[in-house]
């Protein structure tokens, strides 16, 4: 497959599994059996979970979207969302669920707390859950309606479709490094900094 | 209701205070409850008495907390909430710690069962120690939390450590290796139970246990 770099003409970088029409139309079919069959993981911890069970019941409807089955073992998930503020305490819950996932693997960030902290900035909450897994799409609000769940899927679809089963890097496992964390400390210490009113919670005893 | 603030104390109080004199420091009533500071080394045998005396009968433990006050010179409280099921009576004890001394008080797991997580919890939460507790680990932190008692004055509300080695910690902690002391025992008792118990176990079987 591909083209060879005397066809492909000087100073075009080409690889074995660059884009032609096979592997595009191979994307094609890939992505859009992926991006219609997304089988979530749901990781409910807080009222967002209720927003969730309402987008896949009746009036909203996730099954539209191909998320029909809610898959409750991470072993057949394809997409882990995480409904709810995370305390440190599942830290390594959401890790192990997520290193149990197989590939190719997405997550949905849902709701306030799940991507920021939220109004937790206190000792017991992680402060984003992009300091534990990686994040596709984050889905803002407190919690967000259904409808902004969906739309939030929607783009993590659109996403899926733009994708290329040539791109390894896709497809890499992010394990925690060798000093047990997903991002560097300093990374993890500057995106868990307290912003709006949360920088007026210091009050000393 | 015309009732003065005397009337609103509660009868157990002069109960108390004759049955057991200097140990019943002093009381008060706030909100229309009575609130009687015992000392601590008679606070479970009092506790005792007032669940099983017939004029008490006060059999039910609502909860189980402390009490830490801003002015650092105040002592650390600990709240015994009780109820009586039988006259629809509800008295609060307390017992003052001081913070310069180790804080422990005796536990009162063997007056009732339910005092086992919120004793659990009030170690979690303030570092107090239940003399007696069976298995007095923390019950809300996980058991490799090592930054301290949240509840406690002197304690950050973001934590002592760094966002960074909380998630270290955090992510550290493998839960699945502190299971309880009945889990483990369950699993330990397994050699002495019975040969055709053993079989039914080993066949996951879940029928009725003669």
């Amino acid at each position: 497959m591909g083209l060879t770099d005397a066809e492909a003409g000087a100073g075009t970088e080409v690889s074995t599994m660059s884009p032609n029409w096979v592997t595009t139309r191979l994307d094609f079919l890939t992505n859009w059996a992926r991006s219609n069959s997304l089988w979530p993981m749901p990781f409910g911890t807080a009222c967002c979970a209720i927003e969730f069970m309402a987008s896949a019941a009746s009036r909203f409807d996730l099954s539209r979207f191909g998320m029909e089955r809610m898959s409750f073992s991470p072993r057949q998930a394809d997409v882990l969302i995480c409904a709810g503020r995370l305390p440190f305490k599942l830290a390594p819950v959401i890790r192990k669920i997520w290193d149990q996932m197989p590939q190719p693997k997405w997550a949905i960030s849902m709701g306030a707390c799940a991507s920021s902290g939220g109004i937790f900035d206190t000792y017991t909450m992680v402060q984003g859950i992009d300091t534990i897994i990686p994040v596709d799409v984050y889905v803002p609000g407190c919690p967000p309606r259904p409808e902004g769940l969906i739309y939030g899927i929607m783009l993590l679809q659109k996403k899926i479709r733009g994708e290329s089963i040539a791109d390894a890097a896709l497809r890499q496992e992010h394990l925690l490094g060798p000093d047990g964390l997903f991002l560097p400390a300093r990374t993890i210490d500057e995106i868990s900094e307290p912003f709006g009113n949360s920088v007026h919670q210091t009050r000393s005893a | 209701m015309t009732a003065g603030p005397a009337d609103l104390v509660s009868p157990a109080v002069a109960g108390l205070r004759a049955r057991f004199g200097t140990a019943i420091i002093r009381h008060q009533v706030s909100c229309g409850d009575t609130i009687v500071y015992v000392t601590r080394d008679r606070a479970h045998e009092i506790l005792a008495w007032l669940r099983d005396d017939a004029g008490q009968r006060f059999d039910y433990l609502t909860d189980i907390t402390a009490v830490e006050y801003r002015d650092s010179e105040r002592p650390l409280e600990v709240v015994w909430q009780l109820w009586s099921l039988d006259r629809k009576a509800a008295l609060r004890l307390k017992v003052e710690l001081d913070k310069r001394e180790t804080l422990e008080v005796d536990s009162v797991f063997d007056l009732w069962k339910g005092a086992d997580w919120l004793e659990r919890e009030v170690y979690d939460m303030f570092g107090v120690t239940f003399r007696g507790h069976p298995d007095l680990r923390r019950i809300l932190m996980w058991e490799t939390y090592a930054e301290g008692y949240p509840l406690r004055k002197d304690f950050p509300l973001r934590g002592h450590f760094s966002r960074a080695e909380q998630t270290r910690q955090a992510l550290a902690a493998n839960p699945e290796a502190h299971y309880s002391l009945e889990e483990l025992s369950i699993a330990a008792a397994y050699d002495e139970l019975p040969a055709d118990l053993k079989t039914r176990l080993a066949h996951g079987e879940r029928g009725k246990v003669e």
